[in-house]
């Protein structure tokens, strides 16, 4: 479905507009606190970009290196031109410790390469531990949020979910307490028992080798630590140059996201340690679509994002529409030049249109990605390669060119125009006519005009 | 692997085309307050953590022994050799260390400007899975282990450790965007400061 038409379904739904609303103007809030507190916001803000800019135009270098510095450290390092080799590796690890089910952490990776349904296929239950992808799970709804991907569902919603599926027969109360507490009960034995954890990352770290997952639940913590395998999928794009370079994205990151100035738990691994942790520890680096997007000079920008999801707290079309109308895991502003980018813009041409180019998604973001500019850009390019020629706005030119070629026919152009405005215009320029007016034509033209005092 | 390695020299030859001969690698302005700007200061962490809805408790290191034994409930894990009253976890199963009620450990450093312990899988705090998987931990910070920053941190630990950075007790924003406590990891954080 196009982001027009998808749209019109949410925003068919006061419901999610009022959940949404709500929770967007809620974190708004909190997040210019939180940075206003930081006198070297901008610095950090400035360090960030250009961190991920050099990390980007060295990225063979650093891949390569991140590939070395893990292998030191005692993991395996794979490469995965596209989500169907990704999937493959992972159910191969989880099939060689001999598990029907995996644990996962939230990640965005994870869910652009349909993981979890590929490992499904493949005989294997994913089993999501995050609050938030546990409800989405249960529902068999979708993600609408980055970062909380249950964001269009409010409290007594959730309830409701969870009274009917994981703690059917109980009461669980209007409190949220106790909306965590049933989901904790549920997952603890899973965390002590399943073997093998499927991770995302924040960041991968060359110079070290190791790898971040920023979170809040302690479900991450279980993850990275209990399970005896570990298999981390990360977008070749996360990768960092160097260790210090987590001084700026930790401080960027938490504020932007949550608003806070630091989320609850933080974990970095470095390969594995001796009684500390995973025995194996698996690093599946990604590629599906992202050196597409790198080879785009404007829009390879796109590449910088952490994944904070900023943008969409402040977006005005995102805060109507939702998550779930951007066709893909990336909504909101980022995702309308990302998910174009990595699909390939004839897989996504509307999502370029889903903004009013208002630039709050640039003034939040902890990395200084110009999404205005880039939508702009990419605006450009879905016209250039892929508009059809028979789009109205096509056939108008044709038209126009054709008018203008000779005396006779622009002026019989011109007495067509009066008696054919109105539903004949209409129905010819549906898109055109429905934001604006069409322009009166004059009653006589100049030509006539002439023609009549020189006869 | 022969497959994984055609998968890698595709991606890194894609990487290339895509950046062109000679892409230009921006310079890295560091004009933010890295390590050493900021000097340590220990109330500014007691308050920072207090936010968290952790509990924050300041003592003597004479006062301490009593101080965790007031705090502490049930079966308590200690890390190995760390002296404190308790059971030492010499690779427990999952199962003795869901059995436990309370942990007891010190830590690696804390972070004032954002209220944050950070644990390194050393002597003081333990392995990852013993500050983990018992529903309350008990964390000893030492008021010379206060770090100013995160900067700070970075630049003091040791990436070949398990890192755990902690700021407050497990919590969620999952439902309405609200941070909620209490969901996988331990729901009941007690920070003692000594010194």
């Amino acid at each position: 479905m196009s982001f027009p038409a998808a749209a019109r379904v949410s925003l068919a739904d006061a419901q999610l507009r009022r959940n949404l609303g709500k929770a967007t103007s809620l974190i708004r809030e909190k997040r210019l606190r939180a940075v206003a507190e930081v006198p070297d916001w901008e610095a950090l803000r400035a360090a960030g970009e250009a961190i991920k800019a050099s990390a980007m135009a060295r990225l063979p270098e650093v891949l390569e290196q991140l590939e070395q510095s893990v292998t030191a450290a005692g993991g395996v390092v794979h490469w995965a031109r596209d989500g169907a080799e990704a999937n493959a590796i992972v159910a191969g690890i989880a099939r060689a410790n001999g598990t029907d089910e995996v644990i996962k952490v939230k990640s965005l990776a994870t869910d652009e390469i349909g993981l979890n349904e590929a490992l499904e296929r493949d005989g294997i239950r994913a089993i999501e531990t995050d609050l938030a992808e546990l409800i989405v799970q249960l529902a068999g709804d979708r993600q609408s949020h980055i970062l909380v991907p249950a964001i269009h569902k409010n409290r007594a919603e959730i309830r409701a979910l969870f009274e009917r599926t994981i703690a059917s027969g109980e009461s669980l109360g209007d409190g949220a307490a106790a909306i965590a507490e049933a989901a904790r009960r549920h997952l603890r034995a899973k965390f002590l028992s399943v073997p093998v954890a499927v991770s995302g990352a924040n960041f991968g770290v060359a110079e070290t080798g190791t790898v971040v997952v920023v979170e809040s639940e302690g479900n991450g913590r279980m993850c990275v630590t209990l399970p005896r395998v570990l298999v981390t999928v990360m977008g070749i794009e996360k990768v960092l140059p160097a260790w210090r370079d987590l001084e700026v994205f930790l401080q960027l990151l938490p504020r932007s996201s949550t608003a806070e100035r630091m989320n609850p738990y933080t974990s970095l691994w470095t390969g594995v340690t001796a009684g500390d942790g995973p025995r194996e520890f698996h690093l599946v680096l990604l590629d599906n679509g992202r050196t597409r997007v790198l080879a785009d000079e404007v829009g390879r920008a796109a590449l910088h994002c952490i994944r904070c999801s900023a943008c969409l707290n402040v977006c005005p079309v995102y805060e109507r529409v939702g998550g779930q109308a951007y066709e893909s895991v990336y909504p909101g502003p980022i995702g309308a030049i990302l998910t174009p980018q990595l699909r390939g813009l004839d897989a996504a041409p509307s999502l370029p249109w889903a903004s009013t180019l208002c630039g709050a998604c640039y003034e939040v973001c902890p990395v200084k990605i110009d999404i205005p500019s880039i939508l702009i850009h990419l605006r450009g390019r879905v016209v250039r390669e892929q508009k059809s020629a028979l789009s109205p706005e096509a056939l108008a030119m044709k038209a126009m060119a054709a008018a203008f070629g000779s005396r006779r026919r622009y002026e019989a152009a011109q007495r067509l125009a009066r008696l054919g405005r109105g539903p004949l215009a209409k129905a010819a320029l549906p898109g055109w006519t429905a934001m604006r007016d069409l322009p009166e034509p004059p009653k006589e033209t100049f030509r006539e005009w002439w023609k009549r005092r020189q006869g | 692997m022969s497959g994984g390695s055609a998968a890698k020299a595709d991606i890194l030859a894609a990487v290339r085309a895509a950046l062109g001969p000679a892409p230009a690698v921006p310079g890295v302005p560091r004009d933010y307050r890295v390590a050493g700007t900021l000097q340590p200061d220990v109330e500014l962490f007691a308050e920072r953590v207090a936010e968290y809805r952790a509990s924050v408790h300041r003592v003597s290191a004479a006062e301490l022994p009593a101080k965790l034994a007031e705090l502490a409930r049930g079966r308590t894990g200690i890390p190995p050799g760390s002296g404190y009253d308790g059971v030492e976890d010499h690779a427990m199963t999952v199962g003795e260390l869901d059995a436990l009620d309370t942990v007891i450990t010190g830590c690696a450093l804390a972070i004032a400007d954002t209220g944050t312990i950070v644990l390194d899988g050393g002597a003081a705090s333990g392995r990852r899975a013993l500050t983990l998987v018992p529903d309350h931990h008990i964390c000893i910070v030492h008021a010379d282990q206060i770090v100013a920053s995160v900067p700070d941190a970075i630049a003091t630990l040791d990436p070949h450790t398990p890192l755990t950075f902690v700021s407050g007790p497990s919590a969620t924003s999952d439902i309405e965007l609200d941070r909620v406590e209490g969901v996988h990891g331990p729901r009941e954080l007690d920070v003692v400061i000594v010194g």
